[in-house]
């Protein structure tokens, strides 16, 4: 039974991930429809900025945990701006385009950013610097580490955080209403430029924080990690219902749950004919089972036909 | 009224759909007979939009149903409606805009032509002699409509009184027995709205039922030959439009009392 | 100036035709491997072309295309080679692999059709994941893909006697291997060709346009819309079992790396790149994302050399830097694509203005 328990540690913390990367889509998904490939470049970027400007402070001398912060600081800085420069310059000239422009726009996008991320930091694996001492916690027979706390701690508080913003905020209220009408918001006076602006910058923003979370949680990095991460964490976004921040939280925990409980079962259940190196198909799995039945997603709004 | 009715082409028995806690339609049991014009009138939010969603297999009625021409209807395939021959048109047209105004009514006789992908391929004998028959109705449709000179023109690009025309023909392209409009006047000026009079008598002399939902009560009431009025989702009166026009429950739901 | 009417002319068809025809031989003159790249080109061609089917006529947004195309290239390669010790002739495998291809649409399309755009995408897109990861793991127990290491010695494309690889002396010309792939894969696309203009001005092609204008709407004037959807995701998905098994016998080679997502949005792009539902913008579009990238890897390395006298950049993350930019740069300057249908482009300026 203690390999339950551990699978769904290991899931809760794996899940907090895709859920702060999932927040980066389904934010600008819900605004203006568009699937942000490039979101995972965002979160790579992030992992490595950390690495580049925390391992440059510890090899001068600065205390690790004070180094790993300004790391982290750095991180989000520059892909908030990217996130920014993302939405103005390769979007923002698309917004009356045909509907699948943007999207082979975002797809040149994470092509670019990865093709400059192996520029920068090279085609190896980084080894991302230890901030932490390896501390290794029990509770009713599940392991977890120093790191694993203080991943689902720094996720809480990040959506927490967030959705203050949205909720009790004037910027958080003019999102909303964009999501709902950009045209009528529009005419309310809801500046449409600056609420997208600001959802690819918040957006970012979680993406960074989660990508030095990866980066921390396995301690190696490289420019090729975003694509599979920003996958899951799409897939969860749409497993919630994209467009609903509650649901891509959700979705990203379950599908990190669902996941490490498969990876954890799959041997047993299939008599030993598959193994844990499926673990990829469960999250997509999942998705093409309870959109068959849930067309909107776990926690979406249904989309009415309208006559 | 005539001792000798026609039989109905379509009856409603006790329709019932609600959405959430409102009740959109209360029992509505209503006929629509061979060869007449039927309004549906009702102030805004009657129920008169669901209904005619609830008939063309959009919605499906939480209680009751409908039989057409003898045979129950299926309840939720708005494809097999227009298969069975009953076509409509929408309040807020909806044209397929990146097609051509020929395309458009061509696409409309999809139902009632066969060819598949491999007589496209193909191009037998008998797809050639499809082809060339829904290309020759399509066009008579646009005369019939009269925007033959728009024939080549994108939809989207049509003027909104072409586009309604449009929006008929394609329906018409279906070879239905029961047309179905929502609101076809709507934005119309007064001379688009004599022209569309015009065009729906026409259309009924040529032999084709319709039923008529409007919110011009004018044009209703000189069109139809028997109106039905809506009020609440409940079927407050069905009968011909000079007793409709004078009954006390009419008045009070249009004026509000 | 209009292409359309020329390529329609007599004199058009024979000045085409006469390029097609030069066009392996004088690309044999650089090497053959730029007939290689020229017998992918066209390859890609095919592809695009069965994608633009379910794309750019239904509208319906599918990420895992590549899926279908690994199904026929597994097909070819499991029943012609010795990894299991068959070879089964072309007119065999080509069929099943496509019919495969087609079942495998029909057991993806039938429970995911009726969701919207955006989330087919991901779901289509999940697919594809599913398969290339089956393909990298069913070694064991029983070995059945190879897993990560692929098949070997696939059997060439032949005719009975007649071999695609290798050299042949055709009415004196020695005819290498890719060449006559080329002309094999040009045959297969001009075909797809012929089978997009008659399904696009078919009434099942103005079907699927309704469908992809107005769901309802077409709902309303009697198209079954989850059939038809249906029909065009299955036909797509042929046209990729077939491109794969022709890919398999020509490669020799097949591993699941052929098979990865880039792959599924790289001919995506093709359509959407050369102009979406337009057939030769959709050529223009597979032909160009096939061979810019080449162009790029042996032009990006000498040019560094001769502009900076040194190697400033990686030419292999340079090249594909080139590749995205251009892809987002086309999108921001020609948003309908670079060759959309004359209706398409007429409705992009009235909305600019």
């Amino acid at each position: 039974m203690d390999i339950f328990l551990q699978q769904i540690v290991n899931g809760l913390v794996q899940g907090s991930i895709y859920a702060l990367v999932a927040l980066g889509y389904t934010m600008v998904y819900g605004i203006m429809g568009l699937i942000n490939f490039a979101h995972g470049e965002v979160v790579m970027i992030g992992t490595l900025v950390t690495i580049t400007v925390a391992g440059t402070l510890i090899k001068a001398g600065m205390p690790v945990a004070v180094a790993g912060l300004a790391g982290m600081m750095a991180a989000v800085l520059v892909c908030m701006a990217l996130g920014w420069a993302l939405e103005r310059v390769a979007y923002r000239p698309l917004r009356n385009a045909p509907r699948l422009t943007p999207l082979i726009t975002a797809i040149g996008m994470s092509i670019v950013l990865q093709n400059l991320a192996m520029m920068v930091w090279g085609r190896n694996y980084l080894t991302f610097p230890s901030f932490l001492p390896n501390m290794d916690f029990e509770l009713a027979g599940a392991h977890f580490t120093a790191i694993q706390v203080i991943i689902v701690l720094v996720s809480a508080a990040t959506m927490g955080a967030l959705l203050l913003l949205v909720y009790r905020t004037k910027l958080g209220m003019a999102m909303r209403a964009t999501a709902q009408n950009p045209a009528v918001a529009s005419l309310m006076g809801v500046n449409i430029n600056r609420v997208i602006a600001a959802a690819f910058v918040i957006g970012s923003a979680l993406g960074a924080v989660a990508g030095v979370m990866v980066g921390a949680y396995y301690e190696i990095a490289h420019y090729q990690m975003g694509f599979m991460l920003g996958l899951k964490a799409f897939t969860a976004a749409v497993l919630g219902g994209i467009g609903n921040l509650a649901g891509a939280m959700l979705g990203g925990i379950l599908l990190g749950i669902i996941e490490a409980l498969g990876a954890g079962y799959i041997g047993d259940l299939t008599g030993g004919f598959l193994g844990s190196h499926y673990q990829d198909i469960f999250a997509f799995v999942v998705l093409i089972v309870v959109l068959m039945f849930k067309p909107s997603g776990l926690f979406g709004e249904k989309s009415g036909d309208r006559a | 009224m005539s001792a000798n009715l026609p039989k109905p082409l379509l009856e409603a028995k006790a329709v019932a759909k609600h959405f959430g806690g409102v009740k959109a339609l209360r029992d509505v049991s209503l006929s629509i007979r061979h060869g007449e014009i039927y309004g549906l009138i009702g102030p805004n939010g009657a129920g008169k939009t669901t209904f005619f969603n609830c008939m063309t297999g959009l919605y499906i009625p939480d209680g009751g149903g409908f039989s057409f021409d003898g045979t129950p209807l299926v309840a939720n395939a708005s494809d097999q409606a227009a298969a069975r021959g009953i076509a409509r048109t929408f309040q807020n047209i909806r044209l397929f805009g990146n097609m051509t105004a020929l395309e458009n009514v061509m696409v409309g006789r999809h139902v009632r032509t066969k060819a598949g992908v491999l007589g496209a391929i193909f191009q037998n004998a008998a797809t050639r002699a499809e082809e060339a028959a829904i290309r020759q109705k399509a066009i008579d449709l646009l005369h019939y409509v009269r925007i033959e000179e728009r024939a080549d023109d994108l939809a989207r690009n049509l003027s909104y009184g072409d586009q309604r025309r449009l929006e008929i023909a394609r329906a018409l392209a279906t070879d239905p027995k029961l047309l179905c409009l929502d609101e076809p006047a709507a934005g119309m000026n007064a001379t688009e709205t004599e022209q569309l009079r015009e065009l729906i008598d026409g259309i009924r002399r040529d032999g084709t039922t319709i039923l008529l939902i409007e919110h011009d009560v004018k044009l209703v009431m000189g069109l139809c030959d028997r109106v039905a009025v809506l009020d609440y989702g409940a079927l407050v009166i069905e009968d011909v439009p000079a007793v409709v026009q004078k009954d006390q429950r009419v008045i009070e739901a249009y004026l509000g009392a | 100036m209009n292409f359309g009417h020329f390529f329609r002319s007599t004199v058009g068809i024979a000045t085409l035709a006469a390029l097609l025809v030069a066009l392996p031989f004088v690309a044999a003159m650089g090497g053959q491997a730029w007939v290689r790249i020229l017998d992918f080109a066209i390859l890609y061609v095919f592809l695009a072309l069965g994608l633009n089917i379910v794309v750019g006529l239904a509208g319906l947004l599918d990420l895992g295309y590549i899926a279908f195309y690994a199904v026929g290239a597994y097909t070819w390669a499991l029943l012609a080679s010795p990894h299991f010790g068959l070879h089964w002739p072309i007119w065999a495998i080509l069929p099943i692999g496509a019919g495969l291809a087609c079942l495998a649409g029909v057991v993806l399309g039938s429970p995911t059709l009726k969701l919207r755009g955006d989330y087919l995408a991901i779901v289509t897109l999940g697919f594809g994941e599913i398969v290339r990861i089956f393909l990298n793991n069913l070694n064991a127990p029983f070995n059945i893909t190879n897993g990560p290491q692929g098949i070997t010695l696939i059997d060439p494309v032949s005719f009975g006697a007649f071999q695609f690889s290798g050299t042949t002396q055709i009415l004196g010309f020695a005819v290498s291997g890719p060449q006559k792939y080329y002309f094999l894969l040009v045959a297969l696309a001009i075909l797809v060709v012929i089978i997009n203009l008659r399904l696009q001005n078919s009434r099942i092609g103005r079907a699927w346009q309704a469908i992809r204008e107005d769901e309802i709407a077409a709902k309303a004037i009697g198209i079954n819309t989850r059939n038809l959807k249906l029909l065009a995701f299955a036909m797509g998905a042929s046209f990729g079992g077939v491109a794969g098994g022709i890919f398999s016998a020509m490669q020799g080679f097949v591993s699941p790396e052929s098979f990865s997502l880039i792959e599924s949005i790289m001919i995506l792009a093709m359509v959407v790149l050369g102009g979406m539902g337009h057939i030769p913008g959709v050529i223009l579009g597979a032909v160009l994302l096939t061979v810019l990238p080449e162009v790029l890897r042996y032009g990006v390395g000498p040019l560094q050399m001769a502009l900076f006298g040194k190697m400033l950049a990686d030419p292999e993350s340079l090249r594909m830097l080139v590749f995205g930019l251009a892809l987002v740069l086309v999108m921001r300057f020609k948003p309908a694509g670079l060759w959309p249908s004359p209706e398409r482009q007429r409705e992009l300026q009235e909305t600019g203005k």
